[in-house]
């Protein structure tokens, strides 16, 4: 009875691909006919995606370990890309929405020849680009008022496979107070995981302006339990968000230092932080940017 | 709220994951929440955003980068539509939103809800010759009977799906698959529908039906005896005699009105249906998705044997379905069997003619309810005044921004094509029944004299900046909800 959403957009370069948490939007560049096969192979490996997803969905809410078994393709491609972070407490659900990115992108790359393609799944994007091409990626301060704050170019020599983002108060709980974590990686999945791993290290554990409440209070099927999340954070002083940041900035450079990730910006009230020079520099000195939540391409 | 409602959690099934949902709180895609205890969907509000004038398409979709932009709001370029809206029921507290702006210089209002229909359904157009069931044959989804075959209309088999009966009515599974059925039919989504003794098809609006697995094509250019009287002139050059055959009236050339005009000698053919009036014949065979909408595959069996006196060997006969997607050519033998030969071009070119004037078929669905009492006191605190400034045209409604179609007579029971509403308009509550936008608009003053809800008027301004917006582009097709046209006091009212 389950059918998924599926509409080209009128500009015929992007389809929009919806099946309840899963929002997709899909754009190709090559000749004509293979952008239309592209969104055929989409609409084909989309098809039926969340329901395998599904069946496996109770090992992929249990803390990672070596012996979790998972059956589908996208649920072993979460499991794999949470394994580097498995040092602390990670279920392969942070890397869920990157990981079905992946999957989307890597199979129209498999069977179709074209310049360019983004896979956008809710702000986690899994990125292609053939040799010599390039993206312009927009940010978004607040997704209030959804204003192109600056933009990153992304050529195909860096490797960056994917982009992620990740705060409190976004869908997904965290147990830090960023307002906003975005990565970049090689690949979404792997972008997703790392965003919510320092989004989640960007925390003041003792600070009484910080509200928190068991995960499961909120949402019956949360896989982080009992564990307190937050969901309010007053104004901090300049210092607490310096320490903060600290913090979250810590567990990055420990991660660029691994390779896990690429590049990271990290925003809390108004107060940005950078790792990784590669790309993001110029736009992110902006003292307005207070809020950088998801990634527009 | 008491401790019970805090508790209370809902399952929302519209996916497969499945979420519980707490109270207060939204399932994991953000869609879906728990309001009161009740599952209810939460997009948010849409704006149609009146299309530039050198045409931009309707831009139907849902996606963050597509919220507000941050534009300076002009207000008649803006349209809240009631999608997302939530609703009242069954309470009577005003409308969630009612929107004022100034258009051409007059103070209007438009008043946003998204109503509750139990007493909805929707009305489906399939563009076939093809016998889809008997009328009144019962229409299945997942085996639940969710509705009916209706009277067909000229080149179209018509169904009549949902209502009150199948919604509330029948068994609790027969009411939730009716509910996601009209739901999956009202936001384009394609539903396999068994007709009782009679076929499987696919319906999704704007799209070919699919009938027991084959797309349908075209719709007929008309019946048997139309076909002969449009293409007879070109016919009697090159052919003997022709045969178009069609579920509903077959036509035989050199007997019909049409040959006889212009000399077409007898063939010596003989038809097995019943005859009604000189080359025209009914029931030629079983309705089937067979050759024109019969049960046929062999055109040669409608024949008798040519009758001596008349035929004579080497004699040509075209035979044709009424949308040219069958054909035969045959040529009598010594013996006046007529023996399948190649087509001959001419011959060709006016199948081919057949086929071009058949126009592409396709299945319309026209979602149709009623604005019950609460709803319309969400309005006014008179709901039946709402009613008669609608009838009045001082009052002008909209479904998603659509235009729509009001039934003459008491209430306020529309009609709107399903295609001209933004993306995903449509929701349910697992009553069940169906949920749909409705927008009132009128001039403020007509408002107040309505008995409106005055303390609720928001300025449009307000609206766009409080509210999360998902923006879409005009329909092309729909008029701009607010122009003048609409109503008594305009141009031409
Ligand atoms: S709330 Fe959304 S994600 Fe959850 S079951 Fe319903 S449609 Fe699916």
């Amino acid at each position: 009875m389950y059918q998924h959403h599926s509409a080209q957009l009128p500009d015929g370069k992007r389809l929009h691909l919806q099946q309840g948490p899963i929002d997709l939007i899909i754009a190709a560049e090559g000749t004509e006919t293979e952008v239309q096969k592209a969104f055929e192979q989409a609409n084909l490996v989309f098809d039926g995606l969340l329901a395998r997803l599904v069946l496996d969905l109770g090992a992929l809410r249990s803390p990672y370990s070596a012996d979790l078994l998972v059956h589908g393709d996208v649920a072993q491609r979460m499991v794999r890309a949470v394994a580097p972070f498995a040092s602390q407490f990670v279920t392969p659900m942070a890397a869920v929405a990157g990981s079905v990115a992946d999957h989307v992108c890597q199979h129209i790359c498999k069977t179709c020849d074209l310049t360019k393609l983004y896979v956008n799944n809710g702000g986690d994007i899994a990125l292609f680009l053939a040799s010599g091409e390039s993206y312009r990626v927009g940010l978004v301060a607040d997704v209030e008022q959804p204003d192109l704050n600056g933009t990153i170019d992304i050529t195909a020599d860096q490797g960056i496979g994917g982009i992620a983002s990740s705060g409190w108060k976004g869908r997904s709980h965290s147990f830090g107070i960023a307002d906003t974590v975005t990565v970049l990686a090689d690949c979404a999945a792997e972008a997703d995981v790392a965003a919510t791993l320092i989004a989640n290290a960007v925390n003041l554990p003792a600070c009484d302006k910080i509200t928190r409440q068991p995960a499961h209070s909120l949402d019956l099927d949360s896989d982080l339990g009992e564990r307190l999340v937050t969901v309010d954070v007053k104004r901090l002083s300049a210092d607490e968000v310096e320490e903060a940041l600290s913090a979250g900035e810590a567990q990055a450079q420990e991660y660029l230092a691994q390779g896990l990730i690429k590049a990271c910006a990290l925003t809390l009230q108004g107060s940005t932080r950078v790792v990784g020079t590669m790309c993001l520099p110029t736009i992110l000195q902006s003292t307005q940017l207070n809020q950088l939540e998801g990634a527009q391409l | 709220m008491t401790e019970q409602e805090k508790n209370s959690v809902v399952q929302c099934d519209a996916c497969p994951v499945r979420c519980r949902i707490k109270f207060g709180r939204a399932g994991a895609c953000d869609r879906y929440a728990n309001l009161d205890g009740e599952l209810a969907r939460v997009d948010p509000l849409v704006i149609v955003e009146r299309a530039k004038k050198d045409g931009e398409k309707l831009i139907p979709f849902l996606s963050k980068e597509h919220e507000w932009s941050g534009d300076i709001v002009v207000a008649d370029q803006h349209f809240v539509t009631a999608v997302g809206a939530g609703t009242t029921y069954p309470d009577y507290k005003p409308a969630p939103f009612i929107v004022s702006s100034e258009v051409n210089g007059i103070d209007m209002v438009t008043v946003v809800t998204e109503g509750i229909f139990s007493y909805c359904g929707v009305k489906i157009k399939i563009d076939t010759d093809r016998h889809l069931g008997h009328e009144q044959a019962t229409v299945r989804c997942e085996g639940e009977a969710v509705g009916h075959v209706t009277t067909g209309e000229y080149g179209s088999q018509m169904l009549s799906l949902g209502g009150v009966e199948h919604l509330t009515g029948g068994s609790k599974k027969e009411g939730r698959v009716t509910c996601q059925c009209l739901l999956d039919l009202c936001n384009g989504q394609a539903v396999t529908l068994n007709v009782d003794d009679g076929v499987e098809i696919v319906v999704q609006a704007g799209q070919p039906p699919i009938i027991n697995g084959v797309k349908e094509e075209r719709m007929r250019v008309g019946c048997g005896s139309a076909t002969i009287g449009m293409f007879a002139k070109q016919w009697r050059d090159h052919v003997d005699d022709v045969v178009v055959v069609d579920d509903h009236i077959t036509g035989v050339m050199s007997e019909h009105q049409a040959g006889k005009l212009l000399d077409v000698e007898p063939s010596g053919i003989v038809i097995k249906g019943r005859r009604s009036t000189p080359g025209r014949y009914f029931q030629v065979a079983s309705p089937g998705t067979g050759w024109g909408g019969t049960d046929i595959d062999d055109p040669l069996s409608i024949l008798g044997d040519f009758k001596e006196k008349e035929a004579k060997p080497g004699q040509s006969l075209l035979m044709v379905s009424t949308t040219g997607e069958h054909f035969g050519y045959f040529e009598l033998d010594d013996t006046l069997k007529p023996v399948e030969k190649e087509l001959p071009d001419e011959l060709k070119a006016s199948v081919m003619r057949i086929q071009e004037n058949c126009e592409p078929a396709m299945c319309s669905v026209m979602f149709i309810g009623g604005a019950g009492g609460s709803l319309r006191a969400g309005v006014t605190e008179n709901p039946v005044k709402l009613t008669k400034s609608v009838k009045d045209t001082l009052t002008h409604v909209t479904s998603g921004g659509a235009d729509v179609f009001i039934w003459p007579g008491g209430g306020i029971t529309y009609m709107v094509d399903v295609t001209t509403m933004p993306e995903n308009s449509f929701g349910y509550v697992p009553t069940p029944a169906l949920v749909a936008p409705i927008e009132f608009s009128m001039r403020l003053d007509d408002y107040q004299a309505l008995g409106g809800h005055m303390d609720s008027v928001q300025k449009l301004e307000d609206v766009l900046a409080a509210t999360k917006i998902r923006q879409v582009g005009q329909n092309q097709e729909a008029s701009w909800p607010m122009a003048s046209k609409h109503y008594e006091w305009g141009p031409e009212g």
